[in-house]
């Protein structure tokens, strides 16, 4: 049982990493039909500046005040990091999608090797608060409160979106361009400005990630965001791009598939399994599970 | 034609989809005032025209609208400058609800949404029901309702009948008189009965050029004219 309970909720905050990179990848091909690869670089970039902020303190546990602090500047560095892609990148190739792709494959392996570059190949111990060290009895497992903290920040994050998604003009928007761009312009929108804003959102999403994963692996290391990138990208289609719901739901059952066969299988199985799920769900439902049906 | 300036003149206009050119040099004027409808055969070109003007396909030549070129103009640019744009095969948000189907179409405080309020109430009663679960119909009336509640100086309405059921069709012309009798309307529109009520010039395109433009009602009784540019009379339409 304590087993079953503690790759359960190491599943589900594995699971929350997968949401905060999935959510803002979706929202950006649902609308703008641009595969973002430059999304793990957001969140890698999110996640270093994050640690260099709580280094500054110098001890290997912090605050939550500063805590916080690394939080906002991960989620400020890849809001400012996907506004620049944006407007100086995908802008310019605006209806070339082929380009597009390229364009932030690019970036992405560029970003990795200047952080390489800059902080060097080696993981750094991410500062935490002390809480998040230790472990919290649930159901007789010992579960590292790490985990509660990704799972209720991927909580907040889901809600905060629904509530943009379906309570504002500019949510608004968006969801009427991830069903058909060509006629929200037909209506006198300027989509392009909701282009921006959710690559905005979604770097912002993927910078807080950054933290997380920095906290959830107890280190940040040049690699972290293009290996969450991987199953984030999986995520997306199996729930259905554009859908954040799907992205949630997806993240959940993908990470907690992976958890379970990498430790009742062998390791290495459950990421097998996954793509496996992966290759069901396109023969199945090829529009993924929360997904609408293709359209140009 | 009618005196006044047209709200919108098309000179030279190519227009194509992909590789493909579509539209060579389609010329035609639209009256200030009524429905200028635009006729032809299935695939010669009359979406394209539409969708040129709106700019949503590549294109080149000159299109005057209210007296200022748009041939290079963005979509919602031209929109704004108020070009209203009913699509084939509506559009309409399926995932989205009556109200936020309207809400994203209003441009300036929706001064007639009286006007779509009487026109078509079962809007008001479908509020908050998904696009995509309303009838062929009542898309239609969302699609139409999207610019009738704005201030537009030209409707652009593509196939508005397509599809509909003989009641609501009559429903659907009626709204369409109503709103032509404060806004000039450029309908294409394959139900000539329809267009016999609605419309007072008639453009007709054959493989993406203007062969006919004149009054509606001499084209609608010249039966060889009819055959021959359009493949059908009258009393088979």
């Amino acid at each position: 049982m304590s087993t079953l309970v503690l790759l359960a909720v190491t599943g589900l905050g594995l699971g929350a990493l997968y949401f905060l990179v999935a959510a803002g990848l979706s929202l950006i091909y649902g609308l703008m039909r641009v595969l973002n690869f430059a999304h793990g670089a957001f969140l890698t970039v999110g996640g270093y500046v994050g640690y260099a902020v709580g280094a500054r303190f110098g001890t290997a546990t912090v605050s939550w005040g500063v805590f916080v602090l690394m939080l906002a500047a991960g989620a400020a560095t890849g809001a400012v990091f996907a506004l620049l892609t944006e407007t100086v990148l995908i802008r310019r190739l605006y209806e070339r999608e082929i380009e597009q792709v390229l364009v932030t494959v690019g970036l992405g392996l560029a970003t990795v090797a200047l952080v390489n570059g800059g902080w060097g190949s080696d993981a750094r111990v991410m500062p935490a608060p002390a809480w998040t060290g230790r472990t919290t009895d649930l159901l007789g497992a010992a579960v590292p409160n790490d985990r509660f903290v990704c799972i209720g920040a991927a909580i907040v994050v889901l809600i905060a979106l629904l509530g943009l998604l379906h309570r504002t003009r500019y949510g608004l928007v968006i969801r009427a361009g991830v069903e058909n761009r060509a006629m929200v312009r037909a209506l006198g929108i300027d989509v392009r400005r909701s282009f921006t804003a959710v690559f905005v959102i979604g770097g912002a999403v993927a910078g807080l990630g950054g933290v997380l994963a920095g906290l959830y692996n107890s280190s940040v290391s040049p690699g972290m965001g293009d290996s969450l990138l991987i199953f984030a990208f999986i995520v997306v289609v199996i729930g259905g791009l554009g859908s954040i719901v799907g992205s949630a739901a997806a993240a959940v059952g993908v990470a907690l598939l992976q958890q379970f066969v990498n430790y009742y299988g062998t390791t290495g199985l459950g990421d097998f399994t996954v793509v496996l799920a992966l290759a069901a769900v396109l023969l199945i439902r090829p529009g993924g599970l929360f997904g609408r049906a293709a359209r140009a | 034609m009618t005196g006044a300036e047209p709200v919108l003149t098309v000179r030279r206009l190519d227009a194509g989809i992909g590789g493909q050119q579509i539209l060579h040099g389609v010329e035609f004027d639209v009256a200030a005032t009524g429905v200028t409808a635009l006729l032809g055969r299935n695939g010669v070109g009359k979406t394209t025209t539409a969708r040129a003007l709106l700019g949503l396909v590549r294109r080149s030549g000159e299109i005057r609208f209210a007296g200022e070129r748009i041939d290079a103009a963005l979509t919602h640019r031209i929109v704004q400058r108020g070009l209203g744009y009913v699509p084939e095969d509506r559009e309409v948000f399926a995932k989205l609800t009556v109200r936020e189907n309207l809400e994203l179409a209003t441009r300036g405080g929706a001064p007639h949404t009286d006007l779509v309020e009487r026109l078509f109430p079962e809007l008001t009663e479908r509020a908050d029901q998904l696009a995509g679960t309303l009838s062929g119909g009542q898309q239609q009336m969302v699609a139409l309702a999207r610019v009738l509640r704005n201030d537009n100086r030209l409707l652009v309405v593509d196939e508005p009948t397509k599809g509909l059921a003989p009641l609501v069709v009559g429903q659907v012309t009626d709204a369409l008189a109503e709103a032509a009798a404060r806004v000039p309307v450029l309908l294409i529109e394959q139900n000539l009965q329809v267009v016999a009520r609605l419309a007072r010039d008639v453009v007709v395109i054959a493989e993406g050029r203007v062969v006919h433009t004149g009054p509606a009602a001499e084209f609608l009784s010249d039966a060889a004219r009819m055959r021959e540019l359009l493949g059908v009379s009258r009393a088979a339409a």
